[in-house]
């Protein structure tokens, strides 16, 4: 083992390590991270597998009992599951995030000269990356069952736009429940007991109007909700129109995601940076 | 004088009520080897942490290659590499892509990078594995992994918090010459331990801690000596002739014998030549077959009983603490 020492002995002309530039911290440990997926592949099932069976389940197991006057189930709900996946960025974040500091990985990249923000930078912008895949196949998917976008590429783009606007507010999230959390099963159990009565209670998977009025109210009001109701108008849906005293988020779908997008942020952000911190320091 | 790399003035570290680290100074060198001895829950750790940026001292001061761990985190990075307890390297990297990523990370040159990923992999007899994700690799490969990954960059400083905990003999032995190497190529190192064996294989300079407080320092030749002359000690070959054994060396040396009859060791301190000759004589003539004869200087686990009053294996009353 030691033949090779001499060949290594300290050579002043050696590059001195002066710290990345921040974008080639935030490139490397993004890349980091996509190596992640490509060595486990069943990471993406999330974003995949998942809601495709979300699709088909609903489609033809509830479908059947579920009319959209005017519209087709099927491609009714599939914006509303992908609306549902991009909010699940926050579980891909507080996973990976709550990993790294379990493993003593954040650790690892405290004791390098580089920013402590390229950390949670990275891990979003790969969180996004993530999720947008499923997007991608969740798209594909919708061509297949019956899914089209009618409203023209504008149309199309906003719709793409709110997604990835709204999934990176959710991503404030997972770095709070990813930092405040002691290890990645409570991250699980936590985010799973969350996330799906919240993404239930909305107009996914079926129209407000048939909830008891309570829980109409809450599913109206659901920045899930929101963006679902976005996504249908924008892309043109068959049955997405609201009944007329709807609240205001659902007539006014986009500037409502953009200031729930805005509000989560602002909110979460100043509590995630502060759990993070603190959970990475000491 | 030689120049002082790493140098800690009155650090503590409180958590909360608990003093983790109660008022630790000390001084390192340039290349030499620095070793924090002490059971589980000393505050090593937390020493260390102090020293590496990732944990701030509730008082005092600590400076690695010249620049204040407080003051310029940034620069105190630049200079040292660390390896922390567990193997902190990306599991589901390959060895290659961790040496690269952490090489990128530095700011290094790319081509730097990758010859310097070759060298090291080399050095850790890592070339074959290199491309294997870390998942599969051994506890001592991942060790290996970890270690060179904290070479990247050459740093002129190096911290290794156990770094041989959970590796098997031979594959300590390795990493030990592994760091010798370095030493001699010019590393300063810090290096914390429960093993008394490996602060004596590698340390020049060797601090005792217990319950966050400096109990002892100096070379390990000095703490040998500090708990007292040699004993005398003898491996009886027959269970049933061990008492018989003990009686005789009562009878030849003036301490107190410590009788192990399941090892069938029998130990004798301040025994000299003289008596062992005798010993020697008298076991033979009385028909005591014996194993092994010989003196045997104090380990530092003996240094450390003394010290302390328990045994450095034993984990103090505290719990680590590191977040």
């Amino acid at each position: 083992m030691s033949a090779a020492t001499d060949a290594i002995a300290i050579d002043r002309t050696d590059p001195k390590p002066v710290g990345a530039s921040r974008l080639r911290q935030i490139m490397t440990l993004v890349r980091r991270n996509l190596t992640h997926i490509k060595r486990q592949p069943e990471m993406l099932t999330d974003v995949t597998i998942q809601p495709i069976m979300f699709v088909l389940l609903f489609s033809y197991v509830f479908g059947g009992s579920i009319t959209i006057p005017g519209g087709d189930y099927k491609a009714w709900l599939l914006p509303g599951v992908m609306a549902q996946t991009i909010a699940f960025s926050s579980f891909i974040v507080a996973v990976g995030l709550n990993t790294d500091i379990g493993k003593g990985m954040i650790d690892r990249l405290r004791s390098l000269p580089i920013q402590r923000s390229s950390i949670l930078w990275s891990r979003s912008i790969a969180a996004l990356m993530h999720s947008s895949i499923g997007v991608a196949v969740m798209s594909v998917t919708g061509l297949f069952i019956g899914w089209r976008i009618l409203d023209g590429v504008v149309g199309g783009l906003i719709g793409y736009g709110l997604l990835l606007l709204f999934g990176f507010a959710m991503i404030w999230v997972g770095i709070l429940v990813g930092s405040a959390m002691r290890s990645v099963e409570a991250v699980n159990g936590l985010m799973f007991s969350t996330m799906f009565p919240i993404t239930f209670v909305s107009n996914v998977f079926a129209r407000p109007e048939g909830m008891p009025g309570w829980l109409r109210t809450i599913a109206e009001w659901n920045p899930i909700s929101s963006l679902t109701q976005a996504l249908r108008d924008n892309w043109g849906v068959p049955g997405s129109q609201v009944r007329p005293d709807a609240p205001w988020p659902l007539h006014n779908p986009e500037l409502a995601t953009i200031i729930w997008a805005v509000a989560i942020t602002a909110i979460i952000a100043p509590l995630a940076l502060r759990a993070f911190n603190k959970r990475t320091t000491d | 004088m030689r120049d002082i790399v790493i140098e800690a003035e009155s650090l503590v570290k409180k958590f909360g009520d608990f003093t983790a680290v109660d008022d630790v100074s000390f001084e390192v060198p340039k290349g030499s080897v620095f070793g924090l001895l002490g059971p589980n829950g000393a505050g090593k750790t937390t020493i260390v942490r102090m020293m590496t940026t990732l944990a701030t001292p509730t008082s005092g001061s600590a400076r690695v290659a010249g620049h204040d761990v407080v003051a310029e985190p940034a620069a105190v990075r630049a200079a040292m590499g660390l390896t922390a307890q567990s193997a902190t390297v990306d599991e589901l990297l390959t060895g290659r892509e961790n040496l690269r990523l952490i090489g990128d990370l530095y700011g290094l040159d790319r081509k730097f990078v990758r010859s310097r990923s070759e060298e090291l992999l080399e050095q850790f007899s890592l070339t074959e594995a290199g491309n294997k994700v870390v998942k599969e690799y051994s506890g001592g490969m991942r060790r290996r992994i970890d270690l060179a990954v904290s070479l990247i960059a050459h740093p002129p400083v190096l911290f290794l918090d156990e770094p041989t905990t959970g590796l098997d003999p031979r594959s300590r032995v390795e990493l030990w010459d592994v760091l010798r190497d370095l030493v001699r190529d010019g590393t300063t190192l810090l290096l914390t331990t429960q093993y008394l064996d490996e602060a004596d294989q590698l340390a020049d300079d060797i601090v005792v801690i217990d319950h966050g407080r400096i109990i002892a320092q100096g070379t390990p030749l000095e703490l040998k000596n500090q708990s007292g002359a040699a004993s005398l000690v003898v491996t009886v070959s027959r269970h049933d002739r061990v008492q018989q054994a003990a009686e005789l060396l009562r009878g030849a040396v003036e301490g107190e014998v410590h009788v192990d009859v399941d090892a069938r060791k029998l130990t004798a301190p301040g025994g000299d030549v003289a008596a062992l000759s005798l010993v020697a004589a008298q076991l033979d003539d009385a028909g005591i077959e014996i194993d092994d004869l010989g003196m045997q200087r104090p380990s530092l686990d003996d240094v450390f009983l003394t010290l302390t009053g328990h045994k450095a294996e034993e984990s103090s009353n505290q719990e680590e603490v590191s977040a």
